[in-house]
C-alpha cells in the first residue's frame, strides 16, 4: 500500500440548503455556504490555492484561487466567495493562468531555489502550484532583498520553523488559533519584514506553542517540516491506525519507509481527531522504538537474582509451572491478573478469559480501577450503562459546558480543542477545580465562572447546585416525569432540597461562595443544552462513586441528557479504559458489565469457553494487595500496568508484591514492578498490534500493525499459550477472530468486526442489529436501564483532612506533555518540557514557609515523604498543592494514602494531607525505610 | 485480609447506604458486598464480627448477619 492522501478541498463544509451552480460547464450542488473553491474540488475541478486548506476557514490572501464568474466584475477569490443559486463559474482562462503565474513569480522570486535538497521536495504545495500554473521563469530575478538567510528556529525538538521558506500564507497562525486555540503564533511587522512568529520572537521551545503539530500540519512549503522528515526523507506508504495515549483515541496515518515510522499524522477522516493531534500522538511515539525495550522473555528465581533471557517456550512453560504448584498449595484463589488499559479490546478480553478460564477464579482487574472505576459503578447505577453518553462531536451543540476535575487542555488536548472552539463561538463555561486550569482564562473565550472547589468537597458541591435546581423551580419536570423513576426522584428531590444542602450551609465543605455556587447552578440548569465533562477530579476521590451518580441526577433533573449537546461525559484517561472496562476485566463483570452471579450471563461464557466460570466476584487490585500480605494470594500476571508506580500507598505495594511467590510482568520495559518480579514476558507497542481501542465517546477504532510484532508474538498469542499450558487450551487464527468471539457473547458488541471497522471506520457501541453502524448518543428515548434512576447522594466527608501536622492538602494529575507513570514519553523529546515532577504551591503558603521556586522541598504525609522541587504559582488556591506522577524518581505515591472509593477502591489520589518543607535532600524513598 | 481495611471499607459502604432509610439500608450494605467482596473478604467481615465487632458500622453488623445466613445457606444447598 502506498501513501494515503487526502483531499483538500480547500474550505471547511458547510450545512446548509442545497444550492447548484455551473463550475467549467459541470453542474455541482453543494450546501449553501459552502466556497466556490470548495464546490469546485466537489466537482473535481481543482483550483490553485495556497492560503486555503479544508480545516482551515477561508482567508483570502494568496490570490492563487481567483476565478471568473459570469456577471461579476473582476476575479474573485474563490475561497472567499459562497456560491450563489445559477452561479456559473470559469476556474481556467488565460486570463487566470496568466494572473496566477504572476503571483507564484512574486512568491517565487523570494524563495531559495533548493527544491533537490529540500526535506519537503515531493510533498511541498508551493512545488505543486508552480507545476500546475505553468510557472517558467521568474522574471524579477533573485538578485533583490531576501529572506534567504533567515535563521532557523530549530529549538523544538520535533519541528523546525526555516522562515527562509515561509509564504507568510498565515495558515501556521490559523491553524494555531482556529483548531488548537492557543494563538501562539502570530505575523509580526509589516510588508517586506512580516514574519511568523512564536510569542514575540520567544523560539518554539520557549514560547505558548504547545507542539500539537498543527501548524506542520497546514505548513504547505518547507517552513515547518518535521525533523524525522528532514532526517530521513519522505515517507512511502501509510498505515491507518489509532494512538495509545489518552482516551480521545485520535486516529493517525503512520507514514512509513519500510518498517520504519518517519512520522506520525493526525487523520482528518477520524471522527475522534478530524485531523488535529497533541504532541503525544503527532510526536512522542519514539518510546515504541527505543533501545530501553525489552524483546526477549526473561526468568528469574528471586528476585534477587539477576535476570536469564530464555525462549518463549521456556517463559511460558517457567510461568505455569509456578502457577500450578501454588494454586496445588494454596487453592485456585491463590493467582489473579490484571489486564491494561494500554492494550487492545482483543489483547483484554484474552487476558480476563485466561484467568477466569485457566487461572479458574474471577481475580482480574484493571488500571481503570485506580480512574475510572467509580464511572462504571455510577453510571450503571442512574443511567444503565457504564459509559459516557455523547460522542465528541456533540460538544459543538453545547451551550453551557460544565467541566468538572478535569483538564482537558492538559489531558485530553485534542477534545480540548473542540471544546475551546464552541467557547470561542459563545457557549458558557462552568470550571469546578481548586486549581485554575488553563481553560479557565483560555484565549479568546468569554470568562469561565470558575468553582474552586476544596478537595474532597465535591459531593458537597453537586449537591449544593442540585439544591438550588430543585428549590428554585429549575428541574425539567415534563423530562422527568417522562424519562426518570417517580419514586426515586421524590426521595433524591425531597433529600436535596433539605436545607443542610443548600450553598450556604456548604461552603465550608466546598470552600466556594454560595453566589457563586447559585450562578453555577442556574446557568447550568436554564443556560440551554448544558454539558458535563469530567476526569478524575471527581472519581478519585472516598465518594468518587458518589459524586459520579451526583453529576447523573442533575443531568437527569435538568433533562441535559439523551440529545446533542447535553449528556455526562468521563473524559478516560488511557487510550482503552473504555474498552478493558467493556472487555470484563472487573473482577464482578464478565465482557459486557454482566455480573458473573448472572446465571444466563454466565452460561453463555461457559458454552462457547467450555468451562465452569466462578459465580462469586474476583478481587480487586487492592484487594490482591492485601491477600498477598495476609498469604492468601501468592502470584499475578500484570499486563502493561506499573503497579509499583502507579498505585498508592507504595510501600503497601513493594510489601505485597515482595510477598508473592511468581511475579509475572509483560510490558514494553523494566519498570518498579518488574524490579519485583520472576517473570518478564515483552509486550507489543501500539505500531505492533493487530486489534481495536475503544475510546472515551465509546468509538471503537482499529489499531492496525504498522511493523512486525518485535518480540515474535502478539500479546494475545502469549496469554493463549499461557493458559494452554495451564491446561486449558486456548488459541486464535488471528484477532479477528477474537473479536468475533466478543461480539457472539456481548449484546452490546453483536455487530462489531473487523470487516465493518474496516468499511466505516469506526463506530461506537451499541453495535448491534437495532444500530447496526453504533450510536453516537446514548439514552435518546429511554435510559438503558429503563426509567433514570435518582441516587441519594449524602455527603460524607473524607476521613483525611488537614491537621495541624499536616496543614495542606496534596492532590496530583498529569500534564500536557507526559503521560501517567510516564514510562513512554520519558523516552521521548517531551522530557525538555517536563523533565521532573514539581510540586505546584500557592505564594502565601511557599512564603509561610520559606519556600522560593526552585528550592527542593520535603513533601511528607502520614504515609511517607519524598523531595521534589517547589513551583510558586497563584493558580493553586491557599491550602493546596498539586503534583504530577510521571517520574518513578518522584515517588509521589509513597505519600498518597490507603483510601479509596466506598464502592469501587479507586485510590483518593485527590486528597492526602501533607506538609511541605524545604530540604536540601534528595529524593531517595524517605519513606520505604 | 488486613482487618482494618475490611473495617474501614465497610463502614464506608455503610455510610452510603444509610440514607436509604430505615429497612433498606443494611440490605443495601449487604447488596454491595455481595457483589462486589470476594468470599475471603466476607470470611474477614465474619471474623471481625465475631471478634465483636469493635468499630463496624451496625449497619454492616446487620448486613454480616444476613450475609453469613446467606452464604450458609448456599453452602447448605451445595
Amino acid at each position: 500500500m502506498g501513501l494515503i492522501h487526502e483531499t483538500d478541498f480547500g474550505t471547511p463544509g458547510r450545512d446548509g440548503e442545497p444550492v447548484s451552480l455551473e463550475i467549467d460547464g459541470i453542474t455541482v450542488t453543494v450546501p449553501q455556504g459552502t466556497s466556490v473553491m470548495r464546490a469546485a474540488m466537489e466537482a473535481g475541478v481543482s483550483v490553485p490555492k495556497l492560503c486555503a486548506t479544508d480545516s482551515l476557514e477561508a482567508f483570502g490572501s494568496c490570490r492563487l484561487c481567483l476565478v471568473e464568474i459570469d456577471g461579476r466584475k473582476g476575479t474573485p477569490a474563490s475561497c472567499t466567495t459562497p456560491v450563489a443559486p445559477g452561479m456559473k463559474v470559469s476556474t481556467h482562462t488565460k486570463r487566470l493562468a496568466d494572473l496566477r503565474r504572476g503571483v507564484m513569480e512574486l512568491y517565487i522570486s523570494d524563495h531559495p531555489l533548493d527544491c533537490l535538497t529540500c526535506a519537503a521536495n515531493g510533498d511541498c504545495e508551493l512545488q505543486d502550484m508552480a507545476g500546475a500554473v505553468g510557472l517558467r521563469e521568474v522574471r524579477y530575478g533573485y538578485g533583490g532583498a531576501n529572506h534567504f538567510d533567515a535563521p532557523k528556529d530549530e529549538s523544538n525538538p520535533y519541528f523546525t520553523f526555516d522562515p527562509a521558506k515561509c509564504i507568510l500564507c498565515s495558515r501556521c497562525v490559523r491553524a494555531c488559533d482556529e483548531v488548537q486555540g492557543t494563538f501562539a503564533l502570530t505575523v509580526d511587522g509589516r510588508g517586506f519584514g512580516s514574519q511568523i512568529s512564536p510569542g514575540g520572537f520567544d523560539g518554539f521551545l520557549d514560547s505558548e506553542c504547545v507542539s500539537c503539530g498543527a501548524c506542520v500540519q497546514a505548513c504547505p512549503t518547507a517552513t515547518l517540516t518535521e525533523k524525522s522528515v528532514i532526517e530521513m526523507g519522505q515517507p512511502e506508504r501509510s498505515v491507518l491506525t489509532t494512538c495509545a495515549y489518552c482516551g480521545v483515541g485520535c486516529s493517525f496515518k503512520a507514514e512509513m519507509q519500510g518498517n520504519e515510522v518517519v512520522r506520525m499524522v493526525p487523520y482528518k477522516g477520524g471522527v475522534a481527531n478530524e485531523g488535529h493531534s497533541c504532541v503525544k500522538g503527532r510526536f512522542a511515539w519514539g518510546y515504541a522504538v527505543h533501545r530501553d525495550r525489552v524483546l526477549n522473555p526473561m526468568i528469574r528465581e528471586r528476585i534477587t537474582d539477576p535476570w536469564r533471557e530464555v525462549s518463549w517456550d521456556e517463559a511460558i512453560a517457567y510461568t505455569a509451572g509456578r502457577f500450578r504448584v501454588i494454586q496445588e498449595k494454596y487453592g485456585r484463589g491463590a493467582i489473579g491478573g490484571i489486564t491494561s488499559s494500554r492494550c487492545t479490546n482483543e489483547e483484554v478480553y484474552v487476558v480476563q478469559k485466561m484467568i477466569r478460564a485457566a487461572f479458574g477464579n474471577n481475580n482480574v482487574d484493571t488500571c481503570a480501577r485506580v480512574c475510572h472505576s467509580p464511572t462504571g459503578y455510577g453510571l450503571k447505577q442512574t443511567f444503565g450503562t457504564s459509559a459516557g453518553t455523547q460522542d465528541f462531536r456533540s460538544v459543538a451543540k453545547s451551550e453551557v459546558i460544565m467541566v468538572i476535575g478535569a483538564n482537558p487542555t492538559d489531558g485530553h488536548p485534542v477534545f480540548a480543542s473542540r471544546m475551546k472552539k464552541r467557547l470561542r463561538q459563545g457557549a458558557r463555561l462552568i470550571v469546578v477545580d481548586p486549581r485554575r486550569i488553563d481553560l479557565v482564562n483560555a484565549p479568546h473565550m468569554p470568562k469561565a465562572l470558575h468553582l474552586p472547589v476544596r478537595p474532597g468537597g465535591n459531593v458537597a458541591l453537586i449537591n449544593a447546585i442540585a439544591h438550588v435546581v430543585v428549590t428554585e423551580g429549575l428541574v425539567n419536570e415534563a423530562f422527568v416525569r417522562e424519562r426518570c423513576e417517580d419514586d426515586s426522584f421524590a426521595r433524591w428531590a425531597a433529600f436535596i432540597a433539605e436545607p443542610r444542602n443548600a450553598p450556604e450551609a456548604l461552603e465550608d465543605s466546598t470552600g466556594v461562595p454560595a453566589a457563586q455556587v447559585r450562578e453555577a447552578a442556574r446557568l447550568y440548569a436554564t443556560g440551554g443544552d448544558a454539558a458535563i465533562y469530567y476526569g478524575l477530579g471527581v472519581t478519585e476521590h472516598s465518594q468518587g462513586s458518589t459524586m459520579v451518580m451526583g453529576l447523573a441526577n442533575l443531568a437527569m433533573a435538568t433533562g441535559n441528557i439523551g440529545r446533542e449537546g447535553v449528556g455526562v461525559n468521563p473524559l478516560r484517561g488511557q487510550n482503552n479504559v473504555q474498552g478493558s472496562c467493556d472487555m470484563g476485566s472487573f473482577p464482578h463483570e464478565l465482557p459486557g458489565y454482566r455480573h458473573v452471579s448472572d446465571d444466563a450471563a454466565r452460561g453463555l461464557f461457559e458454552k462457547v469457553w467450555g468451562v465452569k466460570i466462578e459465580p462469586e466476584p474476583g478481587l480487586r487490585i487492592p484487594n490482591m494487595m492485601s491477600a498477598a500480605l495476609d498469604g492468601s494470594f501468592r502470584a499475578i500476571f500484570i499486563q502493561g500496568e506499573d503497579l509499583a508506580q502507579s498505585e498508592p500507598n507504595t510501600k503497601n505495594v513493594y510489601d505485597a508484591l515482595q510477598a508473592m511467590d511468581c511475579v509475572v510482568v509483560q510490558d514494553l520495559f523494566l519498570n518498579e514492578t518488574s524490579g519485583l518480579a520472576h517473570v518478564f514476558l515483552p509486550g507489543t507497542s501500539f505500531l505492533e498490534k493487530d486489534g481495536t481501542f475503544t475510546n472515551a465517546e465509546r468509538r471503537i477504532n482499529r489499531v492496525r500493525p504498522v511493523m512486525p510484532s518485535k518480540t515474535g508474538l502478539d500479546e494475545w498469542q502469549v496469554a493463549c499459550r499461557l493458559a494452554t499450558a495451564l491446561g486449558y487450551p486456548m488459541s486464535y487464527p488471528n484477532a479477528s477472530a477474537i473479536m468475533d468471539e466478543i461480539a457472539a457473547l456481548t449484546p452490546t458488541f453483536s455487530g462489531v468486526s473487523f470487516d465493518k471497522l474496516d468499511r466505516l471506520g469506526s463506530v461506537q457501541w451499541p453495535c448491534n442489529d437495532a444500530a447496526p453502524e453504533g450510536t453516537p448518543i446514548m439514552h435518546m428515548d429511554h435510559f438503558v436501564r429503563g426509567k433514570g434512576h435518582f441516587v441519594v447522594t449524602e455527603f460524607v466527608p473524607t476521613p483525611e483532612r488537614a491537621t495541624r501536622m499536616y496543614p495542606l492538602i496534596l492532590t496530583t494529575g498529569r500534564i500536557l506533555t507526559q503521560y501517567n507513570v510516564g514510562a513512554q514519553t520519558r523516552r521521548t523529546d517531551n522530557v525538555v518540557w517536563h523533565p521532573e515532577d514539581v510540586l505546584e504551591i500557592h505564594p502565601h503558603d511557599a512564603e509561610e514557609r520559606g519556600i522560593a521556586s526552585g528550592d527542593r522541598v520535603m513533601l511528607a504525609s502520614r504515609m511517607g515523604s519524598t523531595t521534589l522541587h517547589a513551583l510558586i504559582t497563584d493558580r493553586m488556591p491557599q491550602g493546596v498543592v498539586y503534583t504530577t506522577f510521571h517520574h518513578p524518581i518522584t515517588e509521589i505515591n509513597f505519600v498518597t494514602t490507603e483510601l479509596s472509593d466506598w464502592a469501587t477502591n479507586c485510590p483518593e489520589y485527590k486528597v492526602t494531607a501533607v506538609q511541605v518543607t524545604r530540604t536540601n535532600l534528595q529524593v531517595d524513598a524517605e519513606a520505604a525505610e | 485480609m488486613d482487618g482494618s481495611d475490611l473495617n474501614r471499607m465497610a463502614n464506608q459502604i455503610a455510610d452510603f447506604f444509610a440514607a436509604s432509610g430505615d429497612g433498606e439500608a443494611a440490605k443495601g450494605v449487604a447488596a454491595h458486598i455481595r457483589s462486589f467482596w470476594e468470599p475471603r473478604m466476607r470470611q474477614g467481615l465474619y471474623r471481625l464480627v465475631d471478634a465483636g465487632g469493635e468499630g463496624l458500622d451496625p449497619l454492616v453488623i446487620e448486613a454480616a448477619a444476613a450475609l453469613r445466613k446467606a452464604d450458609k445457606a448456599a453452602a447448605g444447598a451445595a
